[in-house]
């Protein structure tokens, strides 16, 4: 996927001016927040299991190579491969691999973001492979060439007419609105689809090191077609997904349905551990896991350990109002929202993702509904410093910050300077109490009015009073 | 409290919005303070919290001002400020420096002894005699920081609830950022208009006359776009409501006292 989150502000300005996309943002706060917080208040141990949650994540970093060994020797023991992938490129042409090895031409695919980190599609199309997206969302996304803008409701930007036009299109059918047509069309497409599969390839929600299991949650059970019915099952996840005990991951299943979309528990949870037994009713003859790195080890132990606790519920982004404002597509890359905004820089570099970090007015929602307690405003304040750091911040803001820490660091002319922007303002103002247009301050006044000044500074005035005390 | 122990010595963090724009909230907090059993003084070496600086990457800026800053209010038993978000900063000081610097225990010191002006009247003095009275419908916005780095959001709410002829409507989301963020609302200007589009609309849903908040940032950014927009709602930092000084223009409103305060 190409990267655009060095156009973030032109973007944003876009997707602002998008009657479409406003109207499908105008349904995210009924479908999500709402539903968590009535989730979370029927569950008064919920903010203690956050704390659990946070504490075992910090536990399974600590000893993440363990676990994984752990998990790899029982996945090896089942009869499964474990594949370990430092980077994209790597991951990439290990999928593709074992698809060659059994001559695949189409593969079904269960949702996975992390399948979009690597841009597994557009290389299994390069090479011959076709990969068919089973998630109804991201089907509906393929058919019209787009991207996921929600990392568990990928097409949340669209529209019923959106859905209804592109399947007209593709399906060759009499047009419909009603969602009940539409998903029955769906379905009968995605049917034949499944059984025709040489290949199912699933993200995984969590790995547990005690039997070799992976996990999908879905709400539409495509996952469980995805993958048992081709012959061979690939789940492509990344190694922060490791939890130590089916009891743990329990755990973190009930928090993630909670956070994610308000439900006591995700419809299907699918487990997955290794290939068909003998004896067994259906399952893959062949089972891999693609573990994928690309960058996450790196975060282990510095400043941007904690993020690694992310179970990717989404709670971040539904609740951010930058997010709620602009949508997922103007951050430009994969991961959208607070959460995308600390993950991005890391993933293609501070130098392109520059913005993502600074487009938040740092409110902390996302830290107040974050199931594993990630301290979001924190980690993208790192961005922000190492940004600053590097020279890389733009020369208005250097500059500015610059001219500002001079004053401030002097309180003799922090308050002459004070005092003169005090009279200045309040000269521009003259009776109307507020300035309708500030030089260097358009931001401001092509939006709003400037309050002036109501008198001369409190400084003055308290030294005045003070004076005329004694 | 007992009104016969001795007076409190609090030092006033002004903030510097405060400083330039709306100096009579400084002094509704005096005021209060004051109504509180508390002596206040304020010294003169400080300046800014350092918040710009630090959001905006530039550590060492931060780290000065914070020197500066814990040193201004050394020896003062409390530090008291009309802002969540200004005393929020204060407590990030602490983050600021290593274990083995003698300035991480100063700042800690700092932190324990400084609070947002509501906060501080409610959570410490248990302060209940508010001797005002407004007669209008209000609505309160929630500032980010002090909500939810402070714990801000009943305190007001309760000194409210003793100034006498006032009516509090809760609008929808007032939770919810106004889009302020400091140089985040100059830096994405078509986002921060969203979003404080929202928020006066929401507030307006109410029918209150006054908006109020504890910041005031937030305030003049929501000030100034109800101005823009044409609402009749006008917008109060609270201390001016509580401390019964409320016959000053709103914020952003026609100052016919121009040049005569002095």
């Amino acid at each position: 996927m190409q990267i655009k989150s060095p156009e973030f502000k032109e973007n944003a300005r876009i997707a602002l001016k998008d009657v479409g996309l406003q109207k499908a943002l105008g349904n995210l706060k009924a479908g999500f927040p709402e539903k968590r917080a009535i989730a979370v208040q029927r569950m008064p141990e919920f903010h203690d299991m956050r704390d659990e949650a946070r504490d075992l994540k910090n536990h399974i970093l600590e000893n993440l190579d363990i676990y994984l060994e752990q998990f790899e020797s029982k996945v090896t023991e089942n009869g499964g491969h474990v594949h370990w992938c430092r980077t994209s490129d790597d991951a990439r042409k290990t999928i593709l691999d074992i698809c060659q090895q059994v001559d695949a031409k189409t593969v079904t695919k269960g949702k996975s973001m992390v399948s979009e980190e690597i841009n597994l599609n557009e290389y299994l199309e390069e090479n011959g492979v076709q990969p068919i997206e089973t998630d109804l969302g991201e089907y509906i996304l393929q058919l019209r060439n787009d991207h996921p803008s929600h990392i568990i409701a990928p097409a949340i930007h669209l529209n019923l007419e959106d859905v209804s036009e592109a399947f007209h299109e593709h399906h060759k059918k009499p047009k419909s609105d009603d969602p009940a047509v539409l998903m029955q069309e769906a379905r009968e497409e995605l049917r034949t689809k499944f059984v025709n599969a040489d290949v199912g390839i699933t993200g995984a929600n969590f790995l547990v090191a005690e039997t070799g299991s992976t996990i999908i949650v879905t709400n539409e059970g495509n996952g469980d077609l995805t993958q048992t019915l081709p012959k061979t099952h690939i789940v492509i996840t990344s190694i922060e997904k490791v939890v130590p005990t089916l009891e743990d991951m329990t755990l973190f299943l009930r928090l993630l349905a909670r956070s994610a979309t308000g439900q006591e528990f995700t419809v299907y949870n699918t487990l997955s551990t290794g290939p068909r037994r003998e004896g067994d009713a259906d399952g893959p003859d062949n089972f891999h896991v693609v573990l994928v790195d690309n960058g996450r080890s790196d975060m282990v132990g510095g400043e941007l350990h904690d993020m690694l606790r992310c179970i990717r519920c989404s709670a971040c982004m539904n609740h951010c109002p930058v997010y709620g404002a602009v949508g997922g597509h103007a951050y430009g890359w994969v991961y959208p929202g607070p959460m995308g905004s600390v993950l991005t820089p890391q993933m293609v570099g501070i130098e392109k993702a520059g913005n993502l970090p600074n487009a938040s007015t740092f409110c902390g929602k996302c830290e107040e509904v974050c199931p594993v307690r990630i301290p979001l405003p924190k980690l993208m304040r790192h961005w922000r410093t190492n940004e600053f750091e590097k020279h890389l911040s733009p020369k208005a803001v250097r500059w500015g910050i610059a001219g500002w820490g001079f004053f401030a660091k002097r309180p003799k002319l922090y308050r002459q300077m004070s005092n003169t922007s005090n009279w200045f303002m309040r000269t521009m103002a003259g009776k109307k109490g507020r300035i309708n247009s500030l030089p260097l301050a358009g931001g401001w006044t092509d939006f709003r009015d400037m309050p002036a000044p109501s008198g001369k500074t409190f400084m003055q005035q308290w030294q005045k009073k003070q004076g005329d005390k004694s | 409290m007992s009104v016969n122990s001795s007076p409190i010595r609090v030092g006033l963090f002004v903030t510097c919005l405060v400083d330039m724009f709306r100096p009579s909230v400084g002094f509704a907090t005096v005021k209060l303070l004051e109504q509180a059993g508390c002596t206040v003084e304020v010294p003169e070496a400080q300046t800014c919290c350092g918040q710009p600086a630090f959001n905006s990457g530039d550590r060492e800026t931060t780290r000065d001002i914070a020197k500066q800053t814990i040193a201004a209010f050394d020896g003062y038993e409390y530090v008291v400020g009309p802002s969540g978000s200004c005393i929020g900063m204060l407590h990030y000081f602490t983050d600021l420096f290593d274990e083995a610097d003698p300035w991480k225990a100063r700042a800690e010191d700092l932190k324990k002894r400084s609070f947002e002006i509501t906060s501080f009247l409610v959570d410490v003095l248990d302060f209940d005699q508010v001797l005002a009275s407004f007669d209008q419908k209000v609505t309160y916005h929630d500032s980010c920081s002090g909500l939810r780095q402070l714990g801000v959001k009943s305190q007001p709410r309760k000194l409210l609830g003793k100034v006498d002829g006032t009516e509090l409507a809760e609008m929808p989301e007032a939770e919810t950022c106004c889009g302020f963020g400091g140089t985040f609302c100059v830096k994405y200007p078509d986002i921060s208009n969203r979003m404080v589009s929202n928020k006066t609309g929401f507030a307006d849903e109410t029918g209150a006359q006054t908006l109020l908040g504890g910041d005031l940032g937030c305030l003049l950014n929501m000030a100034g776009k109800l101005k823009r927009e044409g609402k009749a709602m006008e917008a109060r930092h609270v201390v001016e409501v509580l401390a019964g000084m409320t016959d000053t223009p709103a914020i952003g409103e026609a100052d016919y006292d121009l040049g005569k305060q002095l």
